[in-house]
């Protein structure tokens, strides 16, 4: 917390402690939060999901949740804050009602997720992290999540979008922009970001068939129990959801990776997944060519 | 060689006696997931119609020391990657010491191409919670935590009502099945952070912190969470017990291998015909999971691949035959790790690929060592560069240079990670590194990789 003299104080004072919740809005969350401390031996665990439970208040994790976890566990607003920056999964900005998360590790990346990423920063005009104005869609490249099987895998508000394609992303994201009910290839349809939230608090989904919604195993976890009991493995399914069209995915020209062009060709500016790793390079230091140790042996 | 069906089974050492044995119905082994394709397969009802929650009532039958005993003699190796005797680790529970002993399962699966535990857990919860509770009896704890990343929702719910159904069942809570044993069952979601995936840091994690390893020792053993005796496994490891209890462990032992005993799941993933999750015996090979799912895609050839996700070095197509067992794959020069077996065909671009990867630990590294925090940052500049056709040919020593300084040395495993795809792919693959550099840049074209590219093609033939 540095100093903001845009708010008025500017004479490198400390920014003064966030406002706290209104009464009714703090009775109600310590009642929730009095129920996860009461799950753990030590009052301490409780703050992960009780930085979800504020950020299912407000949709990121703001100071004024921040100073809340901090009051109800005896921590200092340094510590919680030490730990909300930590974990990935904590907004730290207002955003939208969907997280699109479209994962980028080199599986997903390799099998089409570089291209659905472009793709749809083109298409929502959009950068990583960014939401676009309406408010809907919040856009995110995020690391492997445990579906490879099912690549290139979508996450929309940590729901499972299974083999995506750049034509069935646009539709989901359209869709979502357009508040139509939205169901994932495994998972329950979809609710907002802050209802998400509320449930990695550990409150479960009370919503009449929510723990059923998409069946069981999705057809990837079964090839191999398909083909132990002699059954034929299913047809890969390309288009996972409901309401599809079929047209053959990637068959127009401006499906394939737009700004991506061609020979692979990026510049560490420009990086698909430059994550908050630094950028700067030799690239910066053109007298150095070979990078950060130049001196030795060159 | 191409790996397509047709001649798959050409030229191969024969790991079977009676020859190239190719039949699923032989070759694979499903037990975790046995029933995963019946309707509603996650329900307590479905699984007790499975003798779901038999092996319990087996385990308390026995005492805790006796059931610690077994399990070690069932010879069950650890399935998060380094493949620790399962027992064993129960075994080191120092026990009459006054504390209470706690039992954290680690459902943070994050390696990249590991994807065994989150479908597990979709299909199967019942398992994993049948397996905790005879694991708390043996080791007396009355409290026991699943770490789940927070990152899947929907194996979340179903914890959440596997839990509440095993809670209204009597199969946790106060004097289980009568036979006097208490325990808690917390589900926790993290909040995003692969490191949690490590013990330590996932110790410190559900204790409120940022996931950071821990110095060792001492050992989560005598002090985990809360500074008592803790035990920690993954989720597969746990959820295998109560079939070796329930069918007993000579069943066990008659799959695998004597140092690899048992049933696994192997995760295939990539240009494969048929990505999923395939359980078997310890010691398949890639070829025989490749020869009966229908090889690699049409037209395509293998490169390379993980034997257990993007921590342990590659392998190349001269390792399809190398046995996906603990000793098989250390012999060769990797590690069976998680069993994530993914799969690049030659379109693929391995300096992207470990580019990527290494990305990802940077992305990931705590920051609390200085090898992994600023060796992974430097790799990540200087592999950007080479993919860009910016690097100079100094530039792979530099590298091996790094990766050497973060093995080893960093303060977990994780490190070791991140410079494992280094190594390999500078051993197997350094001409299409200097390719990049002489070439200027990448003469690979990332959409022929794609999992559509080849209708593009069949499009506009």
């Amino acid at each position: 917390m540095t100093t903001t003299p845009s708010k008025g104080v500017g004479l490198g004072m400390p920014e003064l402690p966030a406002p706290p919740y209104p009464d009714d809005v703090h009775a109600r969350l310590e009642r929730d939060a009095r129920e996860i401390i009461a799950r753990y031996p030590d009052s301490r665990s409780a703050l992960l999901p009780m930085l979800h439970l504020v950020q299912s208040e407000e949709g990121y994790v703001t100071r004024t949740g921040m100073r809340f976890c901090a009051e109800l566990l005896g921590l200092t607003t340094a510590e919680v804050t030490a730990v909300a920056t930590f974990y990935s999964m904590y907004r730290r900005r207002p955003s939208g009602d969907y997280q699109v998360g479209v994962c980028t590790n080199t599986l997903c990346a390799v099998m089409g997720g570089d291209a659905i990423y472009s793709a749809l920063q083109e298409h929502l005009g959009v950068g990583n992290g960014e939401t676009t104005d309406d408010g809907k869609v919040t856009l995110e490249h995020i690391e492997c999540n445990a579906a490879c099987d099912f690549a290139p895998v979508v996450m929309v508000n940590w729901e499972f979008f299974d083999n995506q394609t750049v034509e069935s992303a646009k539709r989901l994201v359209d869709e979502l922009r357009e508040g139509a009910e939205v169901s994932p290839t495994r998972g329950a349809p979809l609710c907002t970001f802050k209802e998400t939230a509320r449930i990695l608090a550990g409150f479960p989904d009370e919503r009449e068939g929510a723990v059923s919604a998409s069946g069981g195993a999705g057809h990837a976890s079964l090839t191999g129990l398909r083909l132990a009991k002699g059954e034929t493995a299913a047809p890969r399914v390309v288009h996972p959801r409901e309401g599809a069209t079929h047209e053959t995915p990637g068959d127009r020209p401006s499906d394939r990776a737009p700004g991506n062009a061609a020979p692979h060709d990026p510049s560490p500016g420009e990086h698909l997944s430059s994550h908050d790793a630094p950028e700067a390079t030799s690239a910066s230091d053109p007298a150095h060519p070979s990078g950060p140790v130049a001196e030795e042996g060159e | 060689m191409t790996l397509a069906a047709e001649d798959g089974g050409t030229a191969r050492p024969h790991t079977f006696e009676d020859g190239a044995e190719t039949s699923p119905e032989k070759l694979l082994a499903p037990v975790l997931s046995a029933f995963w394709d019946e309707d509603e397969s996650w329900t307590l009802d479905v699984y007790r119609r499975h003798e779901g929650y038999e092996g319990l009532r087996k385990a308390l039958a026995m005492s805790p020391d006796d059931l610690i005993a077994y399990v070690k003699e069932s010879g069950l190796r650890g399935r998060g990657g380094a493949g620790f005797p399962t027992g064993m680790k129960w075994q080191f529970i120092p026990q009459g010491d006054g504390k209470p002993h706690y039992l954290v399962v680690n459902a943070d699966e994050s390696e990249p191409g590991t994807c065994k535990d989150i479908p597990l857990l979709f299909a199967n919860p019942h398992s994993l919670i049948e397996g905790i509770v005879i694991a708390c009896y043996a080791i007396r704890s009355s409290h026991a935590f699943i770490y789940l990343r927070g990152e899947v929702v929907p194996v979340l719910r179903r914890l959440h009502e596997a839990v509440r159904e095993a809670y209204a069942a009597g199969y946790l809570g106060k004097d289980i099945l009568g036979s006097g044993l208490d325990l808690e069952l917390t589900v926790h979601a993290g909040a995003g952070a692969y490191i949690c995936g490590e013990e330590t840091a996932l110790l410190d994690s559900l204790e409120g912190r940022r996931g950071q390893p821990r110095l060792r020792p001492p050992f989560p053993a005598v002090a985990g969470l809360y500074a008592c005796p803790t035990v920690v496994n993954n989720v597969e490891s746990i959820a295998s017990v109560p079939a070796i209890l329930k069918n007993g462990k000579n069943w066990f032992r008659s799959m695998g291998s004597e140092k690899s005993p048992g049933f696994t799941l192997y995760s295939l993933s990539g240009h494969v015909t048929s990505p999923g999750q395939y359980e078997a015996p310890l010691g398949i090979t890639l070829r025989q999971l490749l020869d009966m799912s229908g090889g690699m895609r049409p037209g395509h050839r293998l490169k390379f691949w993980t034997p257990g996700g993007s921590s342990t070095p590659m392998f190349t197509e001269e390792h399809l035959d190398v046995p996906l067992d603990y000793e098989g794959v250390g012999a060769a020069g990797s590690m069976l790790g998680t069993k994530a077996l993914q799969c690049f065909d030659e379109t693929t671009c391995v300096v992207r690929a470990v580019t990527r990867w290494t990305e990802f630990y940077a992305h990931e590294s705590c920051g609390k060592c200085t090898p992994c925090r600023e060796g992974t940052y430097w790799l990540v500049q200087l592999l950007r560069d080479i993919e860009a056709g910016k690097g100079v040919m100094s530039d792979l020593d530099k590298l091996n240079d790094i990766a050497d300084n973060i093995n080893g040395k960093a303060f977990c495993a994780l490190g070791d990670g991140a410079a494992s795809p280094i190594f390999s792919s500078l051993k197997y693959f350094r001409a299409e590194y200097e390719e990049h550099i002489t070439g200027r840049g990448c003469p690979f074209d990332p959409a022929r990789s794609t999992a559509w590219a080849d209708q593009h093609t069949e499009v506009h033939a």
